[in-house]
């Protein structure tokens, strides 16, 4: 007697659930709908470890909507207190430091993971007929993401924010005829400061982010209309008057919906993405700030963030004849290209297993953005502004040389050579290394490279006194690896050295 | 025997008659006054945003300080507070520039941004030298390229000297779009 109102106490418990369950489904229809989308069919194929990328990006973005929601608790968007409210995130609200971090590390992932779904959609011949208006929804999103990208490094209103708004204010001043007024609708105003501040703001947290969900909303409604990619068979080809039909007959045969049954590994894709945003954000921390942004503070080195940094390389790169060019029209024709792909490449062989072309593209790209990353991050162009006073000299470089030299080398770290050239791999590297210029140079070379500059080397002589170019090409000259006889003018007939001349250069050379 | 709804068959056939019925009169109706508070609504919303494109600011006469705070012969870093400033503006509104007091009352006042892509280029006393942190670019004392990617001379600033003390004409971020501020 006492078992039987006990058990039907949660039999009833259970049916009470139930009881509202269904009430909420009749009044929400809340199965119908989750039947409709997450239940849609996919074929089995799909349900690949290949296919996780897509639901990553989704799983960065609702990351960064929450942290990025809950930052704005704190942040002040005001030119004056953005800095300090930043620093009182980072240093003294509660897990302040954490939740930076993980929206910036989100930032990374979502940004690193978009571009492995690209990469994937575009090796896997996804935007083909006929799902062109996915891929170019997609494009949309990526420029959205990169805008987010920018916009948010704007907000840390840091000192690199400050110079990287001054670099784009730069480019949009090289636009003909309107930059002047681009410049001024950028910055909201002739300089930079509140209203930049304010209207990156708005960008960032209003109007991307709008933007992005509406299209996030085509984007996904698009793998319902027309189905997720098949996983490609080498030599199948699309054709458009079959593929439709084709499909269908897929899903018919071999189709799961992929709620529950092809959702694992998303899930699985998932949990990793979180585990790693988690783990980033704790061992490394947030980004900056860096220094605060006042302008009057120049002594800065502006870097962007990791995705604009091969920008950055490729702009210190570029010959200065084709830099607006490249600057102001090459980034539009590429996007335009991106957004024409399915069009003119809308039918044919989908697997990257026979499109070698589409194989090499990929490699070729990441492997010019990786390098262009690798040297933003060097920057060998930038003049070390710090070595002529901290660089050091390497023993050998001094001992043992005349007083003449030793002047030499005295001018050459007073007048900031270093800051330039390295000597023995310490200092500067936008010119070449000193260490063996004696061998490369002849002395008449040297007094007119030093006196004339050229080869984007300025001009010393209005500079220096004869004397001190005299002591400066004199301890270059004496530069040269052990052995290695000094440069000779090309334009004087050679004479074989003779055996004292040998020796002496042996001696001179030990340097 | 036809068996359309009768409510529906003066409407009907007079739309086939090529007349306008009231339902569709109304709908266009509907759908132009819309198009016209579309446009009215958009005026506004278009004006509010491109106002700083359409408003370009005349640069200010602004003071950078007595004439004895520039000795002749050296180049040293002034700031200026910007005359176009919003309260809360805070720091970003001190603007530093390079004044190159060449003789008496003759200068080279030049801008902080590297023509190049706007860094803020350092001066080098020794070597008489500007060096950009960016990518590279160097200028002569004259503020003339010397090296590097800038497609031009640094960016100077008018100026004048009043009862002597040395004042700018500035306001604006230089650019290439608007080098003579």
């Amino acid at each position: 007697m006492n078992g039987t109102p006990k058990k039907s106490l949660t039999t009833s418990a259970f049916q009470a659930a139930q009881g509202v369950f269904l009430w909420l489904d009749d009044r929400l229809h809340i199965s119908h709908l989750w039947e409709h989308t997450a239940g849609h069919p996919i074929p089995k194929s799909a349900a690949s470890w290949f296919y996780v990328f897509g639901s990553a990006t989704l799983l960065s973005l609702i990351i960064q909507i929450i942290t990025g929601s809950l930052l704005a608790f704190a942040y002040v968007p005001s030119a004056s207190e953005a800095y300090e409210s930043l620093l009182y995130l980072t240093y003294e609200q509660d897990l302040g430091w954490f939740m930076r971090a993980m929206h910036y590390w989100g930032s990374n992932f979502m940004v690193g993971i978009m571009l492995l779904h690209m990469t994937q959609v575009y090796l896997f011949g996804a935007y083909k007929y006929p799902r062109e208006i996915t891929w170019i929804t997609g494009c949309v999103l990526m420029l959205c993401t990169l805008g987010m990208a920018f916009t948010g490094q704007v907000l840390r209103w840091d000192e690199d924010a400050y110079w990287g708004l001054g670099i784009g204010a730069a480019i949009m001043g090289r636009v003909p005829f309107i930059g002047e007024g681009l410049v001024s609708l950028m910055l909201g105003g002739p300089i930079i400061a509140s209203e930049t501040l304010s209207r990156f703001f708005s960008l960032h947290v209003f109007i991307i982010p709008g933007t992005i969900l509406a299209l996030v909303a085509v984007h996904l409604r698009m793998v319902l209309t027309k189905g997720i990619n098949e996983y490609p068979k080498p030599g199948h080809l699309v054709r458009r008057e079959t593929y439709d039909k084709e499909y269908a007959a897929i899903i018919k045969k071999e189709g799961i919906p992929f709620a529950p049954h092809g959702i694992w590994k998303d899930l699985a894709a998932a949990a990793i993405v979180i585990g790693g945003i988690l783990f980033c954000s704790a061992v490394f921390g947030p980004k900056g700030p860096t220094g605060p942004p006042y302008p009057a503070d120049i002594d800065t080195l502006p870097r962007p963030d990791f995705f604009f940094m091969w920008i950055f390389a490729v702009a210190a790169l570029m010959p200065e004849y084709m830099e607006t060019f490249g600057l102001l029209v090459v980034p539009p024709v590429v996007i335009l290209i991106l957004f024409a792909l399915p069009f003119f490449n809308n039918t044919g062989e989908k697997s990257w297993r026979r499109r070698p072309i589409a194989v090499l593209t990929v490699i070729l790209i990441y492997l010019v953005m990786g390098i262009l990353t690798y040297l933003g991050y060097t920057s060998p162009w930038s003049p070390q502004m710090d070595a002529w006073s901290g660089a050091p000299t390497p023993a050998s470089f001094v001992k043992g040389r005349p007083p003449l030299e030793l002047q030499g080398l005295i001018v050459m770290q007073n007048v900031q050579c270093r800051n330039c050239h390295a000597i023995d791999g310490a200092g500067g590297h936008r010119g070449p290394d000193l260490a063996d210029v004696g061998a490369r140079m002849t002395k008449d070379q040297l007094v007119r490279q030093v006196v004339q500059g050229g080869g984007n080397m300025p001009a010393y002589g209005k500079n220096l006194s004869p004397y001190e170019v005299e002591a400066v090409v004199s301890y270059m000259a004496s530069l040269r690896p052990k052995g290695q006889p000094p440069a000779r003018d090309s334009t004087v007939p050679g004479v074989p050295p003779t055996r004292e001349a040998a020796a002496t250069q042996k001696k001179h050379g030990e340097g | 025997m036809s068996t359309h709804n009768p409510k529906d068959t003066k409407e009907a056939a007079s739309e086939r008659n090529g007349n306008f019925s009231r339902r569709d009169f109304l709908l266009k109706l509907g759908i132009g006054l819309n198009i016209v508070a579309g446009a009215m609504i958009s005026i506004p919303l278009i004006g509010y945003v491109m106002s700083s494109f359409v408003k370009i600011l005349p640069p200010q006469w602004t003071l950078l300080g007595a004439l004895d705070k520039f000795p002749e012969g050296t180049t040293r870093l002034a700031t200026f507070e910007n005359a176009y400033k919003r309260p809360w503006d805070g720091e970003a509104a001190i603007i530093p520039c390079w004044v190159r007091r060449v003789s008496g009352e003759e200068f080279q006042v030049f801008a902080i941004n590297c023509t190049h892509l706007g860094c803020p280029v350092r001066w080098f006393e020794e070597s008489k030298l500007f060096m950009c942190p960016c990518h590279g670019g160097v200028f002569y004392e004259d503020g003339e390229h010397a090296a590097g990617p800038p497609p031009r001379a640094l960016y100077t600033y008018k100026y004048k000297v009043e009862n002597n003390e040395l004042f700018i004409a500035a306001g604006i971020m230089p650019t290439l779009a608007r080098p003579d501020v």
